[in-house]
């Protein structure tokens, strides 16, 4: 099993002693939190993804600080929200300067500037957690595929190529539709189409790592194979599970928005992004606000991850940098 | 070539056998009852359970799939309770609408994606590939549905080039084709200024041009059709994805395609025809699969002679 030199510095399996292997562990540890320093500093000089950070760091904030950056009540119709032919008003700062409705207001006289910094805790909550569940997924289906070989692997593999089949946006709304949509069941459907991509980075991955010498070893002195995985395999994973965490809450957001547009999504009264967009569409003509704004937050939110994610890929693997 | 879509074919069953199972599993196990809904919300209980009876609804779970199973395969995707029409005559129907969005929205994609991409990577570093890639990430980044409204109001309504919705001409198609298609276009300009990059590292572009080729033979004879071969595996991984946007997109512009009619039959919860059209979508995505990889076999002949096992992850 030749192993390439750059490999052997990347991971510094110099002792290759049987009495020495005891220390592995604590190695492996210590060698994985330095690659992870090592990413973060290549991070932090890339313009862009720092960009991208500010940028979540501001949707974070705006969706915490919701109710007290909210000018009024999400859900509450106010009677000079609406013109006086029941129309939407536009924003109140081009009509008379004034900040009553800053953005103006939806076909119900509600606030929109109030309902798009509430959506922000729909998007990120969803966002986050449907992809937490999606790489927990992925990466155990990926890493049983990968470590312990046939006949888990083909099985977990083709289920895995059975799932990439169906179209995601349509069977998440299948799911949706079936069980009801609500916020959690959202989350649910989202991790539960979306793991497939994340098991196949994860399984490749893991089938490079099970020759290497560190793992190797770790099977030679007799480890059980669950320990080997979790406390070999598992750590150098952790920046593949960093670009793809950043990433998929890109993809999952956007999914969520999508559901919600198609009426699949957190239901009304709750304000999100996709929903705005949805009951306002109709008014597209006389008030196009009601279009723009919520589907700006939506691209402004999917660009940030991307950008953080895309620098994150960059400072794991330097060699493919401004290559995508 | 014979045998390898043979073998092609042959990994596709297992696939093709693990969706019926998987779409079988939810009709079996939905909480919503078919029977109730097929008699409607006001029929009495006995007529429910004759339905039910007379459905085969009472039997177990595997008489059922094997029935299920035998009647798929010839092509029968069960009765829409709403429209009370055969679920695989309303998809035929539907489908040459949804098959035009979705061949103009790939032409979108790729001529403008491919396009963006060799420009990209050719002045690589310059200002034009700079603002490329930063137009591409915003593109991959914004909503189809979202897009598709922008188009409608600004070139529906503002500016009236393009009419506002249907599919009664040509002309209807151009908007949702563009909706369809700019953000996969985006993505493709990412992916092909990355694979035209990988290229041009090669020694034997070196080559090329060091024998005084002029620089445009070497891009177009070197390093476009040697770039390209990844762009056809990545079509493969976007086609789901489109797929989804195409649904989106035909919502938006009320273009009366499979994708709308998806939607309408979730918001009417008429479950044969949800379970059809995610069947038959699925379908298509493995057919397509098959036929992006007999295209790469023909454009790069040394894939044939790779044995396609598990490794090909």
């Amino acid at each position: 099993m030749a192993v390439a030199s750059s490999e052997l510095q990347e991971h510094k399996p110099t002792q290759p002693a049987v009495q020495e292997l005891g220390k592995r562990a604590a190695v492996t540890v210590a060698v994985g939190d330095s690659h992870l320093a090592m990413m973060w500093r290549r991070l932090r000089r890339d313009h862009a993804a720092m960009l991208g950070a500010v940028l979540i760091g501001l949707i974070v904030l705006a969706a915490i600080f919701a109710p007290v950056l909210s000018p009024h009540d999400p859900t509450k119709q106010y009677r000079d929200g609406l013109t006086k032919g029941g129309q939407p008003l536009p924003s109140t700062l081009v009509i008379d300067g004034s900040l009553r409705f800053p953005l103006g207001t939806d076909p119900n006289g509600r606030d929109l500037l109030s309902r798009i910094l509430y959506g922000a805790r729909v998007s990120l909550i969803v966002g986050v957690l449907a992809n937490a569940l999606a790489i927990a997924i992925g990466t155990f289906i990926g890493s049983v595929a990968g470590f312990f070989g046939n006949p888990l692997e083909t099985l977990l593999m083709r289920f895995t190529d059975i799932m990439m089949a169906f179209p995601t946006l349509l069977l998440a709304m299948t799911l949706v539709a079936i069980l009801k949509p609500s916020m959690w069941i959202i989350i649910l459907v989202i991790g539960l189409v979306y793991w497939t991509w994340i098991a196949r980075v994860i399984y490749g991955q893991v089938v490079a790592l099970r020759e290497r010498d560190f793992v190797v070893a770790s099977r030679a002195i007799g480890s059980p194979r669950s320990y080997t995985l979790t406390r070999h395999i598992l750590p150098q994973l952790v920046p593949t599970i960093i670009v793809w965490g950043t990433l998929g809450i890109a993809t999952n957001v956007m999914l969520e928005a999508s559901l919600s547009y198609l009426g699949i999504g957190v239901q009304p009264p709750t304000p999100s992004w996709g929903g705005i967009i949805q009951q306002g569409q109709s008014f597209y003509r006389t008030a196009p606000w009601l279009v723009i704004f919520p589907g700006l937050a939506i691209m402004v939110t999917i660009f940030a991850f991307n950008l953080l994610g895309d620098g994150l890929r960059d400072a794991l693997d330097p060699s493919q940098k401004g290559r995508l | 070539m014979g045998a390898y879509l043979a073998r092609r074919l042959i990994q596709a069953i297992p696939v093709l056998i693990g969706i019926s199972l998987l779409t079988f599993f939810l009709i079996y196990y939905l909480p919503a009852d078919p029977a109730r809904m097929y008699a409607g919300p006001s029929a009495r209980a006995e007529t429910v359970e004759r339905i039910r009876h007379e459905l085969g609804l009472d039997q177990p779970f595997w008489v059922q799939y094997f029935r299920y199973i035998t009647h798929l395969l010839q092509g029968d995707l069960g009765f829409s309770y709403r429209k009370q029409v055969a679920v695989t005559e309303l998809i035929l129907s539907r489908l040459p609408y949804t098959l035009a969005l979705i061949g103009a929205g790939i032409l979108v994609e790729l001529l403008i994606g491919l396009t963006v991409g060799v420009a990209s990577a050719v002045g690589r570093g310059r200002w034009m590939d700079r603002l490329g890639m930063f137009i591409a990430l915003l593109g991959v980044s914004t909503p189809p549905f979202w897009l598709g409204l922008l188009l409608l109001y600004w070139f529906g309504y503002l500016i009236p080039i393009f009419p506002l919705g249907g599919a009664a001409s040509p002309a209807h198609l151009v908007l949702p084709a563009l909706a369809a298609g700019l953000g996969g276009a985006a993505w493709y300009a990412r992916m092909m200024r990355s694979s035209m990059l990988d290229v041009l590292a090669n020694d034997y572009v070196r080559t090329a041009r060091g024998k005084g080729a002029h620089e445009r033979l070497v891009i177009l004879r070197h390093v476009l059709p040697n770039a390209l071969n990844p762009i056809i595996t990545m079509a493969g991984m976007d086609i789901p994805w489109f797929i989804g946007g195409v649904v989106l997109v035909e919502r938006v512009f009320n273009w009366p395609g499979v994708g709308r009619m998806a939607v309408e039959a979730i918001e009417t919860v008429d479950v044969p025809l949800i379970l059809g059209t995610v069947i038959f979508t699925a379908v298509m995505v493995v057919i397509s699969g098959i036929l992006i990889d007999i295209v790469q076999s023909i454009v790069d002949p040394r894939i044939r002679h790779f044995t396609g096992s598990e490794t090909a992850h």
